[in-house]
């Protein structure tokens, strides 16, 4: 064999098994994204009432809270981050860091200033690489997030939101994720948690089933203000979660949608390789023969000459 | 017979969902109970047993949940039970539960030995 056609064929080996590696990945995400989806799904319900219970609160009484009042000059906002733990994702992780960025420089235009709180590997790597300060940081989960890590994440958030903006408390929380739109869909989207605006509440999550509505006048029990102090680190929570599942969610697919081109690429490459190794293996034939047929010339010629 | 449509949902899924005569759950001021054409209502849960008198399409019978903190409420003959944790009675592992109750107690570990004390009550029944 050949040197060049060796080296086709080594290369077309080492290809075909990349390919077989992006393809069971391909497949592991796509798994992995109906299970993401179905966990969305079943989060629903729950993120659903919670948004129709604050909005019932927030309309039928005239409570005053910290965390649904705007400050009246706001100077510091806490941002929340969810990118992924891994690669391997495209441009997932790069374009919710980009969004996060965009929200950064707006604030900061706003006069604010802004506490970053990150989730996923990729989000901290960034930031620390960069020298930029993180309050605080969460990885590990990001494939599978459960309630138990929102509730975590929200802690500190909340704890923030409620100390006064002097002793380092923050005025408003924005969160940048990754929204699941569809399987081939994703796009990074920043939104404000708190101080809570109505109309967000009305339309987030409950998939317009509030809109509206008019809302009975409730009884509250014990309080309208114990309620709503009960009710708003819930919904932050569950407003958490939900942007979790999607980031997951996401992640998956955008995962998936990365793989399947990196097995197309992969496919091409085998096929412009195999030309080459089909021409280079022609070409050593063709070689060949002129060989045989240029040597049994000169053997001919010999002979003629030796007679 | 008037009956209202209770939906429990917890933090990851929905429990439970169906028609009732009568709601008892526990809220930070007492136990209150809602029955069809309760006047709408808004109100924090303590962790308890919730026992739903199923009724209608559910057939009659009774539900019991462990409820792990949450919220009721009512509006339209529509309750809502919201919950971050929330067990049926017939999910809830006893023998699990029991071990949880006395490890809580030997570690004076207070919300466990609360979650484990609900769970146990909600298996019977007790309120």
């Amino acid at each position: 064999m050949g040197a060049t056609l060796r080296v086709y064929k080594r290369r077309i080996r080492s290809v075909s098994a990349t390919k077989k590696i992006t393809r069971a990945m391909e497949m592991i995400a796509a798994s992995r994204v109906v299970k993401a989806q179905r966990q969305v799904a079943a989060s629903t319900p729950y993120a659903g009432e919670l948004t129709r219970a604050v909005t019932a609160v927030a309309t039928g009484s005239n409570t005053q809270h910290p965390l649904t009042t705007e400050a009246e000059k706001p100077t510091r906002a806490a941002l929340l981050l969810i990118t992924s733990d891994r690669g391997l994702a495209g441009a997932y992780s790069s374009n919710v860091i980009k969004a996060a960025d965009q929200l950064t420089a707006r604030l900061k235009a706003e006069g604010k200033e802004v506490d970053a709180y990150i989730v996923g590997r990729k989000g901290v790597s960034y930031y620390s690489f960069r020298e930029r300060k993180v309050v605080e940081s969460w990885t590990g989960f990001t494939d599978n997030p459960t309630y138990a890590d929102a509730k975590r994440i929200a802690a500190p958030l909340i704890e923030a939101v409620q100390k006064d903006t002097a002793d380092g408390g923050v005025d408003e929380l924005h969160i940048v994720f990754t929204e699941f739109i569809s399987m081939m869909t994703q796009t990074a989207v920043d939104d404000r948690l708190l101080p809570l605006s109505l109309d967000t509440a009305e339309g987030a999550e409950s998939g317009g089933k509030a809109t509206g509505e008019i809302l009975p006048l409730f009884d509250f029990e014990p309080s309208a203000e114990d309620v709503l102090d009960a009710l708003l680190p819930r919904y932050v929570e569950s407003r958490i979660y939900n942007a979790l599942l999607q980031a997951a969610a996401s992640k998956h697919a955008a995962t998936r949608r990365a793989m399947k081109s990196a097995t197309d690429n992969a496919e091409e490459l085998i096929k412009s390789l195999s030309r080459l190794a089909n021409a280079a293996r022609q070409a050593e034939i063709t070689q060949e023969i002129s060989e045989i047929v240029g040597g049994s010339a000169a053997l001919a010629d010999a002979t003629a000459g030796s007679d | 017979m008037a009956e209202l449509h209770v939906e429990l949902v917890a933090a990851d899924r929905q429990v439970w969902s169906g028609e009732a005569s009568l709601v008892v759950a526990r809220t930070s001021s007492g136990d209150i109970g809602v029955m069809p054409g309760h006047q709408p209502l808004l109100g924090v849960l303590q962790s308890g047993p919730v026992t739903i008198r199923t009724t209608g399409e559910s057939g009659d019978g009774t539900v019991v949940a462990a409820v792990h903190g949450g919220f009721i409420s009512f509006a339209d003959n529509k309750l809502s039970l919201l919950a971050e944790i929330a067990e049926l009675s017939d999910e809830i592992d006893v023998q699990r539960a029991e071990r949880a109750l006395e490890r809580a107690k030997s570690e004076a570990d207070a919300a466990a030995e609360r979650r484990a004390d609900v769970r146990l009550r909600a298996v019977a029944g007790v309120h």
